[in-house]
């Protein structure tokens, strides 16, 4: 049990991995797709921060004060980094659902199968 | 939202105020939270919000594309080129010790010069993807409309070889 | 104590919205929900000392990223179609998760100061900017003058995901 509370952090940072990891994986829509991926994203750059924590600690901003605890600054780096690169990353993602769907008419996995199972089938018994 | 008054000037109160706060994010980094990352996101955010509220075609006359493909490289360029001077002047890439008197003071000079490149670059990127996703559907009725133009000069210049040939049979 | 209640009920809360924003078919709600979901969590980077982190997830997540996607969604449907349960998916998800959940049993202690973490390079960072550098904000120090090779290529990624965007999308065609 106190192993539960310890880890706390820990343990919703994979519950909401696994969320993420599901929508990516389960889920047909592409936006839907993209929520999922930056859902298991911020999971990821919460345990980097969980890690960084230090009890009774402050924000890596150095006050003079020799007894003073500070967070790891490392992580914050990071993570700090992380996330305008994942939003940059997520805005192609975008860019491509919308392409797909004026090419398509469909951001539906399967149904997007379909089409170009057809489309390859006409031009084989084209040729 | 251009007719809405209250948005208006609330925006018109609002948009320097958020490019201050960008500037002061942007240099105070050193001494509180902030730096390049988060004052660029925020500089864009002004940029954007003045697009919403005032149109896209204002808002592209204030940040011109061209001007902002121009930042967008220049950013990155200043972050190369800070550790170019740092190897010119003897240290390793990105050593940013011998830029000032002293190593501290080179230092400062290397990080702020470092990060300015940093706000640079993420700020126009930001502007650019917005203007890039927001213009996607005037850029699609465009060439819808040219299509249609197309069409009808096809129809012309189709009638216009019937006509002649019509006239050479006479 | 105080601290790590708040900690766990806003890490708790974020589960929720993650939870009800894959179940909802309406991608508007779905794209608001994830713009709140990025808000907690920068809530949440206050609450673990992580300022600049915050910072930043607030203004590129529950700002840049919510209004990107809302453009998406201007331009594709905004329903998506439903779908049943999908069981394979849920039980790979459940695996993972159940293998995690083991490893996670060996992490150190949440918040413990003698985590491995803590004595590596962090202290010669926390030392080194008060005296090499002589900045007080030790995030800003590593990010630009330590690990500033890490810097520049972060800022290349950047450069290279708005070339992408601007190829796919610019709507720039050679003139017939």
């Amino acid at each position: 049990m106190s192993n539960l509370i310890a880890h706390w952090n820990y343990f919703l940072v994979i519950a909401l991995m696994m969320i993420g990891f599901y929508a990516v994986i389960a889920r047909g829509n592409m936006v839907k797709k993209m929520v999922g991926l930056t859902i298991f994203q911020t999971s990821v750059f919460m345990l980097y921060i969980s890690m960084g924590k230090v009890a009774n600690g402050t924000a890596p901003i150095l006050t003079g004060d020799a007894t003073t605890l500070y967070a790891n600054p490392l992580p914050h780096v990071l993570i700090l980094t992380a996330i305008v690169v994942g939003v940059a990353t997520t805005a192609v993602g975008y860019a491509l659902i919308i392409r797909v769907y004026e090419s398509y008419g469909t951001i539906e996995d399967d149904e997007l199968i379909k089409i170009i199972e057809a489309e390859e089938n006409a031009e084989a018994s084209n040729a | 939202m251009q007719d809405d008054v209250v948005i208006r000037v609330i925006a018109k109160v609002m948009i320097p105020a958020v490019m201050l706060f960008a500037l002061y994010v942007q240099f105070h980094g050193d001494y509180g939270p902030g730096g390049g990352f988060q004052a660029g996101v925020i500089f864009a955010a002004a940029f954007v919000l003045n697009a919403m509220i005032f149109g896209l075609n204002r808002g592209r006359h204030v940040w011109p594309t061209g001007l902002n493909l121009l930042a967008i490289c220049a950013g990155v360029l200043l972050y190369g080129l800070t550790g170019i001077a740092s190897m010119l002047l003897g240290a390793n890439y990105l050593d940013y010790d011998v830029l000032g008197a002293t190593p501290q003071s080179g230092q400062h000079i290397g990080i702020l010069l470092v990060e300015f490149g940093v706000g640079l670059t993420v700020a126009s990127v930001m502007v650019a993807l917005f203007f890039t996703f927001a213009g996607r559907l005037t850029h699609i009725r465009l060439m819808a409309k040219m299509q249609v133009h197309e069409e009808a000069d096809q129809r012309k210049t189709k009638r216009k070889a019937k006509s002649t040939k019509k006239r050479a049979r006479k | 104590m105080s601290g790590f209640f708040v900690n766990a009920a806003l890490i708790s809360l974020l589960t929720l919205i993650a939870f009800l924003a894959i179940r909802l078919h309406r991608l508007f709600a779905v794209v608001m929900l994830s713009g709140a979901f990025s808000l907690v969590a920068a809530t949440l980077f206050v609450v673990l000392d992580a300022v600049d982190v915050a910072f930043t997830e607030a203004a590129v997540g529950a700002g840049i990223s919510t209004i990107l996607a809302l453009a998406t969604l201007s331009l594709v449907p905004a329903n998506e179609k439903p779908h049943d349960f999908a069981f394979v998916p849920a039980f790979l998800a459940f695996a993972t998760a159940a293998m995690l959940a083991v490893a996670v049993a060996d992490l150190p202690v949440f918040g413990d100061v003698n985590a491995p973490i803590h004595n590596h390079v962090a202290p010669d960072y926390l030392q080194g900017s008060a005296e090499d550098i002589a900045i007080p904000n030790v995030v800003t120090s590593v990010l630009a003058s330590y690990r500033g090779f890490d810097t520049l290529g972060e800022t290349v990624v950047v450069f290279t995901a708005a070339i992408a965007v601007l190829l796919v999308l610019g709507g720039w065609t050679r003139r017939k």
